[in-house]
Formats: C-alpha cells, sequence, structure tokens
C-alpha cells in the first residue's frame, strides 16, 4: 500500500496550489488525476512546455514541479474502503493509497441539458470540444456555434479562433443585463485572474450574441447548423460543430462517498476548508461555482491547512474571503438558467444517453429513485453523471446517494478492492 | 373506506397479490412505504427458475414459471423476459454424477431438460474455461427485470381498480391496518408481503440473507443462459455459513449480472468487498474474459429467508391476515404461483397444486429456535 | 501540443496518420466516424472531453467500452465504433 501524509485528488489549479503549497513542507504529498497531465480542464495540457498565452499557468506549473510534491497521473479513484484508504485505479491495477490528510480538487463538469439534436456527433460540451482540439483534432477551418451559458463559452470560444475555428457566434442564454454587470465586476477585480471576458477580444469578430440560446440542434448522423432563439425570433446557423454548456455542476462525488457533509450541491467547509471530516479538505468548485481565481486560492489554503501552516493559511483566507465570495454570488447572479431552456426536450428527446431514454418515459416519475428503477435513467456507465444534474433542472430530482465504484472498473481490479489478500474462493470461514 | 384486500408491500409479491384480486374483482388496496418494487425487488436477478431442493419448492416454481411462461406474451418490453434457460455446469465428475437423479427429478415433474457433454457444453457457452464436467440445460428457464414486471402487475392491478396507497403501516390485525398518521383502514383481508421486513410480524422465522450482485457494461453474446454451478445448490443450502457461488445471467441489453453470494447475520447494507471478491474470482474462474470486463455497479440486497426455505403463503392464526413471504432467494419466480395461490384461498376457488406446504402454520416457534 | 512526428492507427479497419499525442478520441473525429452506436442505434462521439459522459465508449484493440477522450494514440492502435 503507498503512503502519502498529504494526498490530493485532482491536479487542476486547486489541486496544483494545495499541492505546492503542502510540499513546501517536508512531508510526503502526493498528487493525482485521470488525465495524463496536470492542468485540469482550464490549464489542460499535452505537456509542460511553456504556453506564451497563459503565464498563470506556467508560473504554478513549474512552483508544482519544483515543490516536491510527486506526481501521479491516468489515475482515477473508484473507492473509499475505510477511513485514511483511496482506492484507485490506473489501466488495469488497484493501488490502495493511505494517507493522513487529503484534499479533494475535483473540479466541476458541464451542466448539459438536453434539447432537440443534441445527441448528434458534432454537437458537445463547450469544454468538451476544446478538450478535443487539445487532443489533436483540427479544429482550423470548421464552423463553430457557442452556446449555452458561463464564462466558459468565451474562454472556448477564444481558444477555438486560436486555433483558427470559424467561430459562427456565441450565443449566451444570460441577459445582456447580466452579462454587463458581471463584466463591470470582473474589470473591478483586482486580481483579474479570472480571464472571463478579456477573451472577448480573441473572438476576432465573431457575433456574441445574449438573451440567446440553441433550441435545435439539426443533421442526419452529424450536426449540420443549429436553431437558435432569443425568444422572439428564431433562426437557423449552419455549422460543423456546436459547442454547448450549461455552466458548470460541481464533482462531489468522491466527497459525498466519503460521508463529507453538503451544503445544497456543494461540499460544506470552513475557513482552512476543512470538510466535516476532520482530516479531508476540499477545494475549488467542489466547494462552490467560483472561477480559477477561487481554485487557486483555497487549494492554497487546504494545503496550508493540512499540513499545520494554520496562520499563512487563516491569514490567505481573511485576505480573499470575502472578494470570493462576491464572485462566486456574481456568477451565479449571470448565468442563472432561464426557464426557457428547461422546456426544450421534446417528449421524443434522449434524456439519459447512456440507456437512450427519452423525455417522455421520464414524466410519469415524481423521483430519481423510481425512475431508474423503471426506466433505467442513470443505470448506464456514467452513472448518472450527465442525466442526474439534467434530472435534477428539469424535475427537480434529487440525487441518490454514491456507491463505489466512482466509475466502472474491470471485474479484476473489483477483486483487488479488498483490502485483506483475496480468500479461497468457495468457502468464506 | 372499506376493502376486499390490503396488501402491505408493493414489491413483486405484493404486486402480484394486488393484481390477481383485482382481476378476479375484489376491491384491493396496496400500500407502500416507499417506492414499489425498490426494495429486495430491485436487488434480485429475475431469474425464474425451477428448483428441486424440495417436492414441495420444485412444485411452487415449476408452476410459479408456468404462470409467468402464460405472461410472457402481454408482459411490456421493460419486463426484459428472455427465455434464456438455465445452465447448471458441473466442474467435476462428482458434480456431474449427481446430474441423472437430477435429470429424473425435473422428467417426473414434467419440467423438460437435458444433459449436457463437456463438448456440448463448450459450444453452448463458449466463454466457459475448459474442463468442466458436462451440464444440465433446463430450457424453459426464464429471465425478466423484476421492477418493471412488478410495475405491469402493479399497473394491471390499478386498471382493475387497486388503490395505491403511500404510508407506512404500524399494525395490520383483527380486519384493520393502522398507519403512521393514526389512519385506520378496514378491510375484510390483510396480505402482509413485506419481503425482508418483518417489523409487523416480528415473531415470524425469518432471517435476513445478505446478498452481492454486480452488473456489467454491454457485452452482447457473451453468454447465452443463465449459467449455475452445481456447486450452487450445496453453497445455497447452507443455513448458518457465509458462502459464494457462480451465478451469471445475460441481460436483455447485453449486459451481465454476476452473483452471487449469501450472508446470515449480516444487517448492513453495504458491499462487503470480501465476499464481493470471493464472488467475482469464482465467476472470473468458471469465465476466464469476465476478469476484462468492465463492471458499472455493485449492491446487496436481503432475501428473507425461512427455516424450511419454503415461502409462508396463506392464512395466519388471525384469520385476517394472511402472509406472503419468506421467499428467500425465489421472490421474482414464485410472485406468480405465490399470488394465484393464495388469491384461489380466498376467493375459495380450487388451486392448481396444493397450497399446504406452504402454509404459514406449519411454523413453530420450536423450529426459530433451532434455525 | 502533439509533437509533428506522425503515427498511424486503424480506425474501422482505414489507417489513419496522426500526430503523436493525438487522443483516441480526436483519432474518431478526424476519421468522421461515431466513436459508438447507442443502445437505439444512433451514432455518438464524445462530449464532455473529461472521462465523465462515456459517450467516446469505443472498441480499442479489441477491447469494448473504453473511453478515448483521455487515451492517446499509439502505433498500430486498432479503433473501431462499438456498435
Amino acid at each position: 500500500m503507498t503512503h502519502a501524509e498529504v494526498l490530493i485528488v485532482g491536479a487542476g489549479p486547486a489541486g496544483i496550489a494545495a499541492a505546492t503549497a503542502a510540499a513546501r513542507t517536508s512531508r510526503s504529498v502526493l498528487l493525482l488525476d485521470d488525465n495524463h497531465a496536470p492542468g485540469g480542464q482550464i490549464w489542460r495540457t499535452d505537456s509542460l512546455a511553456p504556453n506564451p498565452r497563459d503565464r498563470h499557468r506556467d508560473a504554478a506549473l513549474t512552483s508544482l514541479q519544483q515543490s516536491g510534491a510527486q506526481l501521479l497521473f491516468n489515475t482515477r479513484v473508484c473507492d473509499a474502503p475505510a477511513p485514511g484508504i483511496l482506492t484507485t485505479l490506473s489501466g488495469e491495477a488497484i493501488t490502495h493509497i493511505e494517507y493522513d490528510k487529503l484534499i479533494l480538487a475535483t473540479g466541476a463538469r458541464e451542466r448539459l441539458l438536453p434539447f432537440p439534436g443534441w445527441t448528434l456527433p458534432g454537437v458537445s460540451g463547450a469544454g468538451g470540444l476544446q478538450a478535443l482540439t487539445k487532443g489533436g483534432f483540427p479544429i482550423a477551418g470548421k464552423r463553430v456555434v457557442v452556446a449555452g451559458t458561463g464564462p466558459l463559452l468565451i474562454a472556448v470560444a477564444a481558444h477555438l479562433a486560436a486555433a483558427h475555428a470559424n467561430i459562427v457566434c456565441v450565443a449566451e442564454q444570460a441577459t445582456l443585463t447580466q452579462m454587463a454587470a458581471f463584466a463591470s465586476a470582473i474589470a473591478s477585480s483586482p486580481a483579474k485572474i479570472w480571464q472571463g471576458i478579456k477573451f472577448r477580444a480573441q473572438l476576432r469578430g465573431a457575433p456574441y450574441h445574449t438573451s440567446t440560446w440553441p433550441i435545435a440542434a439539426l443533421g442526419d448522423t452529424h450536426l449540420t447548423s443549429v436553431r437558435l432563439t432569443d425568444g422572439s425570433r428564431t433562426w437557423e446557423e449552419p455549422c460543423d460543430y456546436l459547442a454547448c454548456g450549461f455552466h458548470l455542476v460541481p464533482n462531489t462525488e468522491l466527497a459525498s462517498l466519503l460521508g463529507c457533509t453538503f451544503n445544497g450541491d456543494f461540499v460544506a467547509v470552513d475557513v482552512l476548508q476543512r470538510t466535516s471530516i476532520g482530516n479531508i479538505y476540499c477545494a475549488g468548485e467542489p466547494v462552490a461555482i467560483g472561477g480559477l481565481d477561487a481554485a487557486l486560492i483555497q487549494g492554497e489554503i487546504a494545503g496550508l491547512a493540512a499540513t499545520d501552516q494554520l496562520q499563512q493559511a487563516q491569514a490567505l483566507h481573511q485576505r480573499h474571503a470575502t472578494s470570493l465570495q462576491r464572485f462566486v454570488t456574481r456568477l451565479e447572479a449571470a448565468f442563472r438558467l432561464r426557464p426557457e431552456l428547461l422546456t426544450l426536450a421534446h417528449p421524443e428527446d434522449i434524456v439519459c444517453r447512456c440507456e437512450d431514454v427519452r423525455f417522455e418515459q421520464l414524466v410519469p416519475y415524481t423521483s430519481w429513485t423510481a425512475a431508474k428503477l423503471q426506466t433505467r435513467c442513470g443505470m448506464g456507465p456514467c452513472q448518472g453523471r450527465i442525466c442526474g444534474p439534467a434530472t435534477q433542472s428539469l424535475f427537480g430530482w434529487k440525487p441518490t446517494s454514491v456507491r463505489a465504484p466512482l466509475s466502472p472498473v474491470p471485474v479484476s481490479a473489483f477483486i483487488q478492492f479488498d483490502l485483506r489478500t483475496p480468500t479461497a474462493p468457495q468457502e468464506i470461514p | 373506506m372499506h376493502y376486499d384486500v390490503i396488501i402491505i408491500g408493493a414489491g413483486i409479491v405484493g404486486c402480484a397479490c394486488a393484481r390477481e384480486c383485482a382481476t378476479a374483482g375484489l376491491k384491493v388496496a396496496i400500500i407502500e412505504h416507499h417506492i414499489p418494487a425498490a426494495a429486495t425487488t430491485a436487488a434480485g436477478m429475475g431469474h425464474i427458475v425451477t428448483m428441486d431442493d424440495s417436492p414441495a419448492q420444485l412444485a411452487l416454481t415449476a408452476y410459479s414459471r408456468g404462470l409467468w411462461q402464460q405472461l410472457a406474451p402481454q408482459l411490456p418490453a421493460s419486463a426484459e423476459y428472455e427465455a434464456c434457460g438455465t445452465l447448471w455446469v458441473a466442474a467435476d465428475d462428482e458434480e456431474m454424477a449427481g446430474v441423472s437423479a437430477k435429470q429424473s427429478v425435473y422428467t417426473a415433474a414434467g419440467i423438460a431438460s437435458s444433459t449436457l457433454s463437456p463438448d456440448v457444453l463448450a459450444s453452448a457457452e463458449p466463454a466457459l474455461r475448459r474442463g468442466l464436467s458436462g451440464g444440465f440445460l433446463v430450457p424453459d428457464d426464464a429471465v425478466v427485470y423484476p421492477p418493471a414486471s412488478a410495475q405491469y402487475f402493479l399497473q394491471q392491478a390499478q386498471a382493475s381498480g387497486t388503490v395505491l396507497l403511500q404510508a407506512r403501516v404500524i399494525r395490520a390485525a383483527n380486519h384493520s391496518v393502522q398507519l403512521a398518521d393514526a389512519t385506520i383502514l378496514h378491510t375484510g383481508k390483510i396480505i402482509i408481503a413485506t419481503g425482508a421486513d418483518i417489523s409487523l410480524t416480528p415473531t415470524l422465522p425469518i432471517q435476513k440473507r445478505k446478498g452481492h450482485l454486480l452488473i456489467t457494461d454491454r457485452y452482447p453474446g457473451l453468454i447465452h443462459h443463465q449459467i449455475v454451478e452445481l456447486g450452487y445448490l450445496k453453497s445455497a443450502h447452507k443455513l448458518t455459513a457465509d458462502s459464494v457461488a457462480f451465478n451469471v445471467q445475460p441481460r436483455q441489453t447485453g449486459q451481465i449480472l454476476i452473483g452471487s453470494s449469501r450472508q446470515y447475520g449480516n444487517d448492513d447494507p453495504g458491499l462487503d468487498q470480501r465476499i464481493l471478491a470471493a464472488m467475482l474470482e469464482r465467476a472470473i474462474s468458471y469465465i476466464p474474459a469476465l476478469a476484462r470486463v468492465s463492471g458499472i455497479r455493485a449492491w446487496t440486497g436481503f432475501r428473507a429467508a425461512t427455516p424450511d426455505k419454503l415461502p409462508l403463503i396463506g392464512p395466519t392464526e388471525d384469520h385476517s391476515v394472511f402472509l406472503a413471504m419468506g421467499f428467500e432467494g425465489l421472490g421474482i419466480t414464485n410472485a406468480t404461483g405465490a399470488a394465484r395461490l393464495l388469491a384461489d384461498h380466498l376467493l375459495l376457488r380450487p388451486s392448481a397444486i396444493p397450497l399446504t406446504p406452504y402454509l404459514p402454520e406449519r411454523i413453530k416457534q420450536e423450529a426459530y429456535a433451532h434455525a | 501540443m502533439p509533437t509533428p512526428d506522425a503515427i498511424t492507427v486503424a480506425v474501422n479497419g482505414q489507417p489513419l496518420q496522426v500526430a503523436r499525442g493525438t487522443t483516441a478520441a480526436a483519432a474518431f473525429a478526424l476519421a468522421s466516424a461515431p466513436c459508438r452506436l447507442s443502445t437505439t442505434g444512433d451514432p455518438r462521439s464524445g462530449v464532455c472531453g473529461m472521462g465523465i459522459c462515456f459517450e467516446c465508449r469505443a472498441i480499442v484493440d479489441g477491447v469494448r467500452h473504453v473511453r478515448t477522450c483521455q487515451l492517446p494514440c499509439y502505433d498500430g492502435m486498432k479503433l473501431e465504433t462499438q456498435q
């Protein structure tokens, strides 16, 4: 069994900041992630090569490398079999990792909402298309509509534009008033690390529509156009890709499996980022959708607190807590979903993509549990990660408790979940 | 409000009882405190299997399986009824030696079966490991998705006027049912069908027998039958020790359901990694390809086990209270038969098989003390 | 960014040159092939790009249900649309 004094799950900005702060002490720090490089979604990279466009990222990665923290990639947490132990999967191999302190920096994923055609190839999350591009897909010359809501849309559009995509337009469902309030808040933010609106200049003249949202993705076996509306006018934009996400939902499944207390949809933490479980900390989006600034500061606080650098941790909290909280509130207000978005799905549209469960099949049920049982909604390999938040938005259904494994594992790996040496197969004394 | 029958528990047994009673013209209410078919019914495999533990068990499972076969054409697609048959496999010559006697028992009961040589077994299920001694095929056994089947029974009952109430029952005796909010419902008869929950019948010698299952992603064509080791009978017969057995099921979706385990004295619904690991190792030992198959989800459930491994179906000392409980691992199979037998009894109709072996009166406190 | 040296993979039997570092999901997109057909037969490709949605599952070197969005291509890799 591997042992780390401080184990950090998730190598996005929060995890990187936490690992860097924790490794300044002489403690053993292990940072793991299911991707093959650090950076998380926002700093996703294929190498540690410098990126001239993002000095924050480069500085953070350099500090991480110099910190002495051990990095473990292509590794995903699948169980928490006992207090102080996580079970991880890498390839088909299981490793149990013992920890004294655990920092959860599991980030967020996009909220995806069903609408006609949303399952067509060519339609993906906004971050999803960005990831595909960073994964080597040449987006140059492709016509892309970026739609949905949240600061990620502009960041993705800017990234795709830089890769020479033809950005047809960005369709943000929030109103101009909401966006203006958010933009002025960003402009007055002292740290300005959150990059949101400044990407606007990089959109190369692509139209940026507010109060506009997609109502259908059209095409036969691949997307050919997107139908957009601003509530009064409806039009079609021919395109090759639709990058579409409706802001973010926190990845809190591990926190839930560990038994951390929640505050609504988020993991409850104190000023030192401590969860309800004494030796478990949480930072970044699982605590509140607060963006890059919050992730870096909370990550650092968690890393400091987990290594008993309490004064520095407290000072950091005092310096930033108010502005971070203000930003969370502003994000929430700016990108609140308009009610029209919850009526986009037609009866025949798929809601659960794993099991192809249609909207009309879900209508008779009054709870997630009953719908799951009778329709298979959420019973596929994603375990409701996509349709769970969607049905929460659409029907107000609350998710049920999380069970191991957190994501599918080979049957042979399940056997190694057992902390003890496997006993003789037939008879168990 | 006065009902002819109030059924407590909307698992597959309660729902089947509601359907039988309501379609026969009785005024029925069915009471469930949670979500229909979400407890033992949802946790089970859904194997419609003839079992020869005892003559009474064989009679009930064969009768019930026949009722399922009659129902099959009208079941909704969501019930995923698939007559895939049960293939019992012999790991060694000793297990194979028992097959001819088993086949005689099945033949005498009018149940089709055949004995498979090692070669025929290998071609019937190429994924099985080589070197097995043969198999015993019961071709008319089947598989269903239990929650959707129960839902179908419930909908049929509701179409015949059954009322579904969401409430917790705190007392059921003497023609009346008291709900947690103090409401009292009056009824001719009460059927208690609460699975492994014996809070209304605390003196019954029903023990929870914990089981584990794991479901995989879709691998259509990897296996074709419900495949069970013949050693299962040895393992399932044990009344005390924990045990695991090789028992895998092809779902209509192409998914594979992997079982099975049995534990007494463990009321914790959490996964027991030691048991799960042993169960999966056993499955892989029979079907090596399962090792690399993607497992999506594992869960546990509680079977309601009686000391003599037969269910409790029929009246109690309180002549207004009837039981449909204690089905152990055969609740899905026997739901149809138990419901029909109970309805026959309540309606004074002749029944196709005698109810006597399943009557609750056979259970004595002494038996409990020895269990 | 992917380094310029190219490797060859097969997507549904057709050879495809991709830059080293390209993900298997990107190879499917380059070949205009869906990663999988859904349970009712609709073509699907990756959605979240971060290993969560499972829409990018495909058959990789004969193994079913492999997520391709976080999986770098290697020379000789065989990718098939999962039916």
